[in-house]
């Protein structure tokens, strides 16, 4: 039964981090219908500022979580300014060859600085919570506390206020959204931002009990985009509930299954699902 | 002056001379290493023309072109080391392989539609790396596959040697260009870039969709199974690396840089990117600094590459100034009419 437990602790955490960056990319294409092939970039990017501030300036675990926050939440809005703003008559096929680009770019420029070694990020929780033979580690908590805590507050300011409203105005209706004076660019700087500010938040969330390397984004976004695609493109509570959908998937399958071939899991689920149901599983009609 | 060379290029001429520099290069390169970099050159072009029917003509971004190719090379490299075939039913059965296998992931695949299909094929070509990195039974996992056999030359030439296999690899370009041309000419072709304008009215037009695009799927991973199968008996070693996403990225910049959806941007994306790399060394891991960027550039402001950059330029520069003088020999021939 405890191994049960440990099984859906597991899945939790790495639903809650899926959950996270796949968040931001949903927000992303709900507005500008672009698959951001570079946000596994900024996660990656994210875990190597908050590395760099707390090794190298030696601050504390969250300030540092911050500060990565702001300096990618700073890098994608730069992204969308310089390539994807241009790009936004250009035909599809463009905007997915650009934010390769991006991605190629992005973890050539860490490798050169970083290299390509493993690294381990410490934490300041390091304990781990018994209860009564369920063990639990501090940092897994955190994770699926924050995470939780995160979508909370994102659902609060997308519905409660007025600048996180026009966000889901423009992805329900452009013409709409334009016809009550909303700025596309605006909000399309606002989105980008803050799928920036998440994958950095997930990314050091994740780091200290994973590791931290230049290609550490490549599985995450591949699973996100499995992700946003089971719970429908664009869509907030999709990509929640496909995020717990691929975690589970994955603790359970590892364990009780392979722990080989636990990542093909995800890919395994999306070929069946797409095979099945070719628009999505959440998805409302044909796209 | 500029106009003249453009023209000169056009004729049918150049191809000729474009096919003699290929033959007498093995005598201009300085040494063989040149000669063996021409021939990977070639065969990354072989993988690109593929990657220009899907992509190119069809208008379907496939980024699980790279595990084909590793496919390819993975069929050969296990059916002559493991199976005892010998290298030219091995290479067949290469070409067999990826095409059977493209046709059951086209048929899930195109299903879906643009960002979809991407995606979808980012995750096949994830999942065919996986699996060669982890079914040891059969791939040996990430220790590789070694003593691959090299072509048999019937008795005749020695293709382990490297200026013999160049020339087998031009063979095969030559034929793969060939074969793209003719398709870039025919009904088939035209029907490729009819989906690519614009699915809806293809469909209006009485073009069965899924039937052409699947075609196009399985000749573009025939010829990534071909590239593949080539190189394996090139280096003669292979491992799951071959499948790396990142091959797939390469491609997709050769096939951007030389002219995505012409005849020859294939080959000068990939004959220019592979010397480039290839003279900057020491930049071997950071080429991507270099390349991830240039990738943005080209889709922000040249979309259609050298070639294709080229070829509006020149229509441009003859086709307008015709239509110019057609239209003023019109109007004068009216006035002429009229003052009469």
């Amino acid at each position: 039964m405890n191994l049960f437990l440990q099984q859906i602790i597991n899945g939790l955490t790495l639903g809650s981090i899926y959950g996270l960056v796949a968040l931001g990319l949903t927000l992303v294409y709900g507005i500008l219908h672009i698959p951001n092939f570079a946000h596994g970039a900024l996660y990656m990017v994210g875990a190597f500022m908050s590395y760099f501030l707390m090794v190298d300036v030696g601050v504390h675990y969250w300030i540092a979580m911050a500060g990565s926050a702001l300096i990618v939440a700073a890098l994608a809005i730069i992204c969308e300014r310089l390539v994807f703003h241009p790009l936004r008559h250009s035909p599809p096929i463009h905007d997915k060859i650009a934010a390769i680009g991006i991605l190629l770019f992005l973890e050539a420029l860490v490798q050169m600085f970083w290299g390509a070694d493993f690294r381990r990020m410490s934490s300041p929780f390091t304990g781990i919570l018994n209860f009564d033979g369920l063990i639990i580690p501090e940092q897994r908590l955190l994770i699926i506390v924050g995470a939780l805590t995160l979508v909370a507050l994102l659902q609060v300011f997308l519905r409660k206020t007025m600048t996180g409203a026009t966000i889901l105005a423009l992805a329900q209706n452009r013409e709409g959204a334009f016809l009550v004076g909303i700025d596309a660019n605006r909000v399309a700087m606002m989105t980008f931002g803050i799928s920036g500010a998440l994958a950095a938040i997930a990314a050091t969330l994740y780091a200290p009990i994973n590791l931290v390397y230049p290609a550490m984004g490549h599985l995450v976004i591949m699973k996100a985009f499995v992700i946003i695609i089971l719970g429908g493109m664009g869509s907030v509570p999709g990509a929640i509930a496909g995020g717990m959908i691929i975690g589970f998937a994955e603790a359970f399958g590892g364990f009780y299954i392979s722990t080989a071939y636990k990542d093909i899991i995800a890919f395994g689920l999306l070929v069946v699902i797409l095979s099945v149901r070719p628009q999505g599983l959440f998805a409302k009609g044909a796209h | 002056m500029m106009l003249k060379i453009a023209t000169l290029l056009m004729k049918p001429g150049a191809k000729m001379a474009l096919l003699a520099l290929a033959l007498v290069f093995p005598w201009l390169a300085a040494n063989e290493y040149q000669v063996y970099v021409m021939a990977t050159a070639f065969v990354w072009a072989i993988a690109v023309y593929g990657l220009n029917i899907i992509t190119g003509y069809c208008g379907q971004l496939n980024l699980a072109h790279g595990g084909f190719f590793a496919i390819g090379a993975y069929t050969l490299g296990l059916l002559t080391a493991d199976y005892g075939w010998s290298f030219w039913p091995a290479f067949v059965g290469a070409m067999v392989m990826t095409a059977v296998l493209g046709l059951l992931v086209g048929v899930v695949s195109l299903r879906l539609k643009e960002h979809y299909f991407a995606i979808f094929t980012l995750c096949v070509g994830f999942i065919i790396y996986l699996l060669l990195d982890k079914w040891e039974e059969l791939t040996h996992g990430p220790i590789g596959v070694r003593d691959i056999a090299a072509p048999y030359g019937f008795g005749l030439v020695d293709f382990t040697e490297t200026v013999p296999f160049y020339y087998l690899v031009l063979a095969f370009l030559v034929l793969a260009i060939g074969f793209m041309g003719r398709l870039s000419r025919s009904l088939l072709g035209r029907t490729f870039i009819a989906i690519r304008n614009g699915d809806e009215l293809a469909q209006s037009l009485g073009i069965n969709l899924m039937r052409n695009k699947v075609l196009a799927f399985v000749l573009s991973t025939t010829y990534a199974g071909l590239a593949g199968a080539l190189y394996a008996g090139m280096v003669r070693f292979i491992g799951p690396e071959e499948a790396n996403i990142n091959h797939t990225f390469d491609m997709i910049t050769y096939l951007l840089v030389g002219g995505i959806g012409t005849l020859f941007g294939p080959l000068l994306g990939s004959i220019g990117i592979v010397w480039i790399t290839q003279s900057l060394q020491f930049l071997e891991a950071y080429r991507m600094i270099i390349f991830g960027p240039l990738l943005v550039l080209l889709v922000i402001f040249f979309p259609r590459g050298i070639v294709g950059s080229f070829l509006t330029w020149l229509h441009r520069k003859t086709l307008v100034p015709a239509q110019k003088r057609k239209a003023a020999k019109a109007t004068s021939a009216k006035e002429a009419e009229n003052n009469a």
